[in-house]
């Protein structure tokens, strides 16, 4: 018998072309809680669906109790009592709680009907084991996040896993629930269960982790013993010691305020958000994933409604209703999420890049084919996108390419107030000083921007100021000077 | 080689090397099984019988274009029918007559897109609710009696012909030019197939999706309404019942013309080759002597296989 519950070594993944794991170990012993520690797009969410079967891996292996595990779906993690709890529940809402939990493996009477009174009373046992005292018919609908969590972890418990994952747990729990949470990992751990656990949150993770790996892009960096470390060393290891960038030198930010942001609330997502933008400047905009940078963004442009608060465009108040008004007003955005909202894939190249701006194209009232040719490549040429006709669909052109075509559109259109959400995700090195350059030319010649972004190395980059958030409000704005570093934007960023 | 070079760039134009192909492969089957099948008679009639259609499938075009569905042609085609029929016993003059009745179809069709896009209601149930009320509207209208003894002049509107060729060939003709300008050279246009493409990306894009949808809804009820207005001239009255299965004729159309249900890819031209597709299976079928239950199961097969077609088309390509 191994010491280790899993053992997965050198385990790599590939994605088309991109590796976003490689050679990375991680072990997991009986009754240890290991966190699982690592920026946005560490690898860490890649590493737990390899480990449940979602993702196969490129290359490595996977031991459980010291045993060569072939994991190629999740069933076969199920078989080697491997449990997750997502951040998104695997529920239906419009179920109740017991047919929940034995959804695919439900009890049945000598007549092949579910069994339902049987369903019913061991579902009630399992939720008792995590102390939550409601009745298991009830829809899951009615139940709180917190709740649902405790269901998840129930069913989990019921096909007596040996192995259990937390995705970011506490993401969405108060302070009361997380209490609870945590006794139930303990007792979960006292009866021998191996968690994987993976949060931002430093403060707790010393509460309840034991041991901890830190990954970065995709990279192994280091496992340690939690009671042995301190958070500073944590904090250094994630984002890394000796990143080599050269900051941007030349600076074109003045002092006419093109847009401020006063006090601005959206749902529970948003608190008190003010700031001011001035022309020609970066202003970066740091923050975990939500954080509610990107709900900020979309309240700014009138996508989502904000409840309260005041826009200021040039000093003046202007009320932005929809993202057509903010169009007008200058403000354009460029969401993170290209294949949905950024681009028409299943549209060409000079459909997409002439979209926003196609009134620059009429002539006499229709649109003129010539001149959306010749604008198109014009765009194509500019931005070097590499395509080999205007009439590729935007489907077959790579991450990078599909960026610059969004950022095509937009500069043909033009504006003021350029908002770029996740500039860079999922591109590679050379496209990616592509759009540093464009961006940099964009600020030169007078425009301003708003630069949403996880990668703090681009943070600092490319800004003038730094915005960073954290739990829907702004925890600092920082000078982008020589003196700041990753390490002081992360702190901000985790709300220490 | 000549001929490759010249179906290549009919394939660009239509979007459908198949449907083209098919297209002509039916028509040659049924001039070798049939000569009467060829004859400048029949071939005009083909057209006349599947201008109709072919008319309407220009609005169920933009709507499918758009992502959307519209149900409730068929019943616009049999409510409009009723209305300008009891307009013209009651002596309204031709001329306004014709614009009532367009103008009804566009006022049901723009109440469609309101429902639609600022009530978010999807468009497979605004328009199967709106099949309902606008039947049992026309029905109610004239307590279920079809309207007869309309005025010659309003006949003439059909029968009309200039130097041999049926009124129904030019205004078929008409309406696809203009609809082919509109869809493929004005920013409406564009931002139809925006929309369909991606709703999210257009809307972001500074697209007014809702009114762009509303107007789209508009352009089908006036195109059924229209169309009715033509039903009627060509019947010589008007029945409740009237354009019965429309909205499924002109769905045929639009997908065996190559657009494809999920919106934002098709074209107009193809609208127009697979309501002529339709009317030739009809008539051919019919020449043959094959009984119309028969007819029904070759025209179901027909649309399955076009869309079959198309997706290996699809695959092909990628």
């Amino acid at each position: 018998m191994s010491d280790y519950l899993v053992e997965m070594k050198k385990i790599s993944k590939e994605f088309s072309g991109v590796w976003v794991l490689q050679d990375v170990d991680l072990s997991l012993k009986k009754g240890e809680a290991h966190v699982l520690l690592g920026e946005n797009g560490a690898g860490k969410s890649t590493l737990i669906k390899i480990l449940s079967g979602a993702y196969s891996k490129t290359s490595g292996e996977i031991y459980i109790n010291g045993e060569l595990a072939v994991i190629n779906n999740p069933s076969d993690a199920f078989e080697y009592k491997i449990g997750v709890i997502y951040q998104e529940f695997n529920l239906n809402t419009y179920m109740p709680i017991y047919e929940n939990m034995f959804l695919g493996k439900e009890y049945s009477n000598p007549l092949g009907l579910i069994d339902r009174r049987r369903c019913i009373a061991e579902a009630q046992k399992a939720l008792a084991r995590v102390g939550l005292e409601i009745s298991a018919k009830r829809l899951v609908k009615t139940l709180s996040v917190a709740q649902m969590q405790l269901v998840e972890i129930a069913k989990a418990l019921m096909s007596n896993v040996q192995i259990l994952v937390f995705d970011e747990p506490t993401a969405t729990l108060t302070e009361n629930e997380i209490k609870k949470l945590f006794q139930i990992i303990q007792e979960l751990k006292a009866n021998g269960v191996g968690i994987i656990y993976i949060s931002h949150r430093m403060k707790e993770l010393k509460e309840i982790g034991d041991r901890c790996t830190v990954l970065r892009d995709g990279k192994y960096i280091d496992t340690v013993n939690l009671n042995e470390v301190e958070d500073c060393d944590l904090i250094h290891m994630m984002v890394g010691r000796n990143v080599e960038f050269e900051k941007r030198t030349s600076h074109y930010a003045n002092n006419d305020e093109v847009l401020r942001v006063e006090e601005m609330q959206y749902a529970g997502l948003l608190k008190d958000i003010s700031f001011t933008l001035r022309r020609g400047e970066i202003l970066g905009v740091a923050g975990l994933v939500g954080s509610g940078r990107t709900e900020m963004a979309k309240c700014i442009i009138g996508e989502y409604k904000a409840n309260s608060g005041d826009i200021y465009i040039k000093g003046k108040k202007t009320k932005i209703k929809d993202p057509c008004d903010a169009i007008k007003n200058g403000i354009v955005y460029l969401s993170e999420d290209r294949k949905n909202e950024g681009l028409t894939l299943k549209h060409d190249v000079k459909t997409n890049a002439t979209l926003p701006g196609l009134d620059k194209c009429i002539h006499r009232g229709l649109i003129s084919l010539n001149k959306e040719k010749d604008c198109a490549n014009q765009l194509v040429n500019q931005f070097n996108i590499k395509t080999s006709s205007l009439n590729m669909l935007i489907k077959y052109l790579s991450g990078g390419n599909q960026q610059k075509v969004v950022i095509a559109k937009w500069v043909y259109k033009g504006a003021d107030i350029y908002i770029f959400d996740e500039p860079t995700r999922g591109i590679d090195v050379g496209a990616r000083q592509e759009i540093y350059n464009i961006i940099d030319s964009l600020v030169k010649e007078g425009a301003s921007i708003i630069m949403i972004s996880s990668d703090l190395v681009e943070v600092i980059k490319m800004s003038d100021r730094v915005l960073v958030m954290n739990q829907g409000t702004i925890s600092g704005c920082l000078e982008n000077d020589i003196n700041l570093c990753q390490e002081t934007i992360l702190n901000y960023a985790i709300g220490r | 080689m000549n001929k490759t070079i010249n179906l290549k760039s009919i394939q660009d134009l239509l979007k459908s090397y198949i449907l083209y192909f098919a297209f002509i492969i039916i028509f040659v089957i049924f001039s070798v099984l049939n000569k009467n099948f060829l004859s400048v008679n029949n071939v005009l009639n083909i057209i006349v019988q599947s201008s109709i259609i072919a008319i309407i499938a220009v609005g169920q075009t933009m709507v499918i274009l758009s992502s959307g569905i519209d149900l409730s042609v068929g019943s616009i085609v049999g409510a409009v029918g009723i209305g300008i029929g009891l307009l013209m016993i009651a002596g309204v003059s031709i001329p306004v007559v014709v614009l009532v009745g367009v103008l009804m179809g566009s006022l049901i069709g723009l109440f469609n897109g309101v429902i639609i896009s600022y009530g978010r209601v999807p468009s497979f149930i605004a328009t199967l609710g709106m099949m309902g009320i606008a039947r049992g509207f026309g029905l109610a209208l004239n307590e279920g009696k079809p309207v007869a003894g309309l005025p010659m002049e309003f006949e003439k509107i059909a029968s009309t012909s200039l130097g041999g060729i049926p009124s129904f060939v030019f205004y078929s003709i008409i309406i696809y030019l203009i609809m082919y300008v509109v869809l493929e050279r004005t920013k409406f246009g564009r931002y139809i197939y925006a929309i369909g493409g991606n709703r999210d990306a257009a809307r972001l894009s500074g697209v007014k999706v809702k009114f762009i949808e509303t107007l789209v809804y508009g352009f089908s009820g006036l195109f059924a309404g229209l169309g009715s207005v033509l039903l009627t001239a060509r019947l010589n009255y008007a029945t409740p019942v009237a354009g019965t299965g429309y909205e499924l004729d002109t769905i045929a159309a639009v997908v065996i013309g190559g657009t494809a249900l999920s919106g934002g890819q098709g074209k107009i031209v193809g609208t127009l080759v697979g309501a002529l597709m339709l009317g030739i299976l009809r008539n051919g079928l019919t020449i043959l002597n094959v009984s119309s239950f028969f007819q029904q199961i070759i025209i179901g097969l027909v649309i399955i296989i076009a869309v079959f077609a198309d997706n290996l088309n699809e695959k092909k390509n990628s």
